[in-house]
């Protein structure tokens, strides 16, 4: 296997139940790559971010991280292999603020003999957390604000810095924008170009077509539960990639399973 | 420390914007009731100019009426105890039912360890054991009550965390349960003539100085260690607590634990203080811990919520209680004006959360 795959899928499957979710998905990224996976509602998108990132347990079929072969028991596993994961629902405590956020479930403690009571160092969460947001460019007036008292765009933000912040291997993003103005949705944009100029690979799960010809390099295209397509940018368009999304056209690679 | 700005990307935030904690609002709230008792005495025609605060009467040297201040405080401490834990429970959006019939439990069966051989030089009458329970060391009971506590804090933790029952619910049965075991454990009968290092546990103002040592260190504990993090954060988002890499069954299971361990030593207390243990103590102490937590400003639907506001909450009823004795009017009243500031505290509460932001 190259060097250069940072995440790599074979026969990828869940089951819930008798629905079928996702079936046999062969998935490649390389290091310097933004891939989207686009789809309609059910194609199996989101399931396929949870069985990568641990959060529900495959059926079937084997996933490798940066050339080892890895099995998650759980999102906190994924994440300490170094993905990084900014869920459709937003996983942020509410009545937390940003630095507790950014580092909840991995604290920077003092005192780790206490156990369960070590002592969080908020200090240096805090200055880790302006670090980490001025590198990607989020703009929060005030990182002890709870996350109740922000914009739907500072929240987001938020979710992103806080896998920016932790020098990722793969960042996943499900939906950034899916709830977001045109203003938010353009700062967060931003800091998906930021990461691809530090080199840090992503998936974006989108339904946004304009938003996914801006960003990424290739495009996936997921159907009831089926890759059908994987296209470069260059060969493809909106219209092309709509088509493959409704099932008007399948890719040649994937012929064999469509029906 | 870089306490200057909070801001990120350019942007700098305006202290003088910043939220007034809603601690305060409950300390305003203490101010409030105790002038207007002080002005009710100075009003009132039968209260002949005496001071609810002040020390009127001459005979001591305080500006302050000190044995009223004490009494406040005395008479929440033990709930108080119980609310501490109780606050924690509620932070994670769940509710423990189960404290004040564990309160009435584990003082009989602490203070069957706790008991003397001999009273005024004949044999203990109310006995449970034979002489080898009889004037054991003072950590005997304390040790049994509170493990005993944290037994059924872990039952109450496993139900709620592992086998996702409803917190009302398992801990409503817990009630029963305790109310039983307190019952059965002596047949109904109650459990006198503890030792004297028994007695010492809960005598004068032990009990006070007991529930502000418990709530400074739970307060230091919720604010600066990860447990504390980690209970907020479950109220708040547990599906984001989880997804965080938190063990949140785990760490329900420690929060039920410690909020009865902390119900069972104010059971310890509440007997050692009146130097018996009886199947009836403790009733309407849940509620009431619950009561003190919600003046404090406590979220029912988790995530928000502290010590400080708890013990400001059980400042709150025990000024109210004493206040109204204070004005001589009857306990029936108490039960009603309390009833009323629960209420009005919680509409105060949405009204503000729904103003802001």
């Amino acid at each position: 296997m190259s060097e250069q795959i940072v995440l790599k899928t074979e026969d990828l499957t869940k089951h819930y139940g008798g629905v079928h979710a996702l079936e046999g998905a062969n998935f490649e990224m390389r290091r310097d790559e933004h891939v989207a996976i686009m789809g309609d509602n059910g194609a199996g998108k989101s399931t396929f971010v949870r069985q990568i990132t641990g959060v529900e347990q495959r059926t079937r079929g084997n996933v490798w991280l940066n050339g080892e072969e890895v099995d998650f028991a759980g999102p906190l596993d994924a994440r300490e292999a170094g993905i990084e994961t900014v869920f459709q629902t937003l996983a942020l405590a509410d009545d937390l603020d940003v630095p507790d956020n950014l580092f909840l479930g991995r604290e920077k403690t003092y005192a780790d003999w206490l156990g369960p009571f070590r002592i969080l160092d908020y200090k240096a969460m805090r200055q880790a957390t302006i670090d980490g947001l001025n590198k990607t460019g989020v703009k929060i007036p005030n990182i002890r604000n709870t996350i109740r008292n922000m914009s739907g765009g500072q929240r987001q933000c938020v979710a992103i810095a806080r896998t920016a912040t932790f020098h990722s291997k793969l960042t996943i993003m499900d939906e950034p924008t899916a709830a977001l103005g045109v203003q938010e949705t353009a700062q967060v944009e931003a800091i998906i170009r930021t990461l691809k100029e530090q080199g840090e690979p992503l998936i974006l799960v989108s339904h946004n077509m304009r938003q996914v010809m801006d960003l990424v390099d290739r495009i996936v295209v997921f159907r009831r539960g089926r890759m059908v397509a994987n296209l470069k940018k260059e060969d493809t368009d909106g219209q092309d990639i709509v088509a493959y999304i409704t099932g008007a056209k399948t890719g040649e690679e994937f012929m064999e399973h469509a029906t | 420390m870089a306490d200057t700005s909070h801001g990120t990307g350019g942007l700098t935030f305006d202290k003088s914007k910043r939220s007034w904690p809603n601690e305060m609002n409950i300390f305003m709230a203490l101010i409030i009731i105790v002038v207007l008792f002080e002005v009710l005495g100075q009003v009132l025609p039968y209260m002949k100019g005496q001071s609810f605060l002040f020390d009127t009467r001459g005979n001591f040297d305080s500006i302050f009426n000190e044995a009223r201040l004490q009494i406040i405080i005395l008479q929440v401490a033990v709930i108080g105890i119980i609310a501490i834990g109780v606050t924690q429970v509620i932070i994670t959006a769940g509710i423990d039912l189960s404290s004040g019939p564990l309160v009435a439990a584990t003082a009989m069966i602490a203070m069957s360890f706790g008991q003397t051989e001999l009273v005024n030089g004949n044999p203990n009458p109310k006995a449970i054991f034979g002489l080898w329970a009889m004037d054991l060391p003072v950590i005997v009971p304390i040790v049994i009550g509170i493990s005993f506590g944290g037994l059924i804090g872990a039952i109450n933790g496993t139900f709620v965390a592992f086998l996702r029952i409803p917190p009302f619910i398992a801990t409503l049965g817990m009630f029963l349960i305790c109310r039983g075991i307190a019952l059965w454990w002596s047949s109904g009968r109650p459990v006198s003539f503890p030792t004297e290092s028994y007695k010492f546990i809960g005598s004068g103002m032990m009990p006070v100085v007991w529930f502000l040592l418990l709530a400074v260190i739970f307060h230091l504990i919720l604010r600066y260690t990860v447990y504390g993090k980690h209970t907020y954060a479950i109220g708040s988002n547990e599906e984001a607590a989880r997804m965080s890499g938190i063990n949140v069954k785990r760490h329900k299971v420690i929060v039920y634990m410690l909020a009865s361990m902390l119900a069972a030593f104010a059971g310890i207390v509440l007997s050692s203080k009146g130097a018996t243990a009886q199947a009836g103590m403790g009733e309407f102490y849940e509620l009431f811990a619950i009561a003190m937590a919600v003046i404090g400003g406590i979220s029912l639907t988790g995530g928000r919520g502290s010590i400080i506001g708890t013990v400001l909450g059980a400042m709150v009823i025990g000024v109210i209680r004493s206040g109204f004795t204070y004005i001589k009017l009857d306990g029936s009243y108490q039960l009603m004006a309390m009833g009323g500031i629960i209420i009005a505290a919680v509409v105060l509460d949405q009204y503000r959360q729904r103003n802001r932001a």
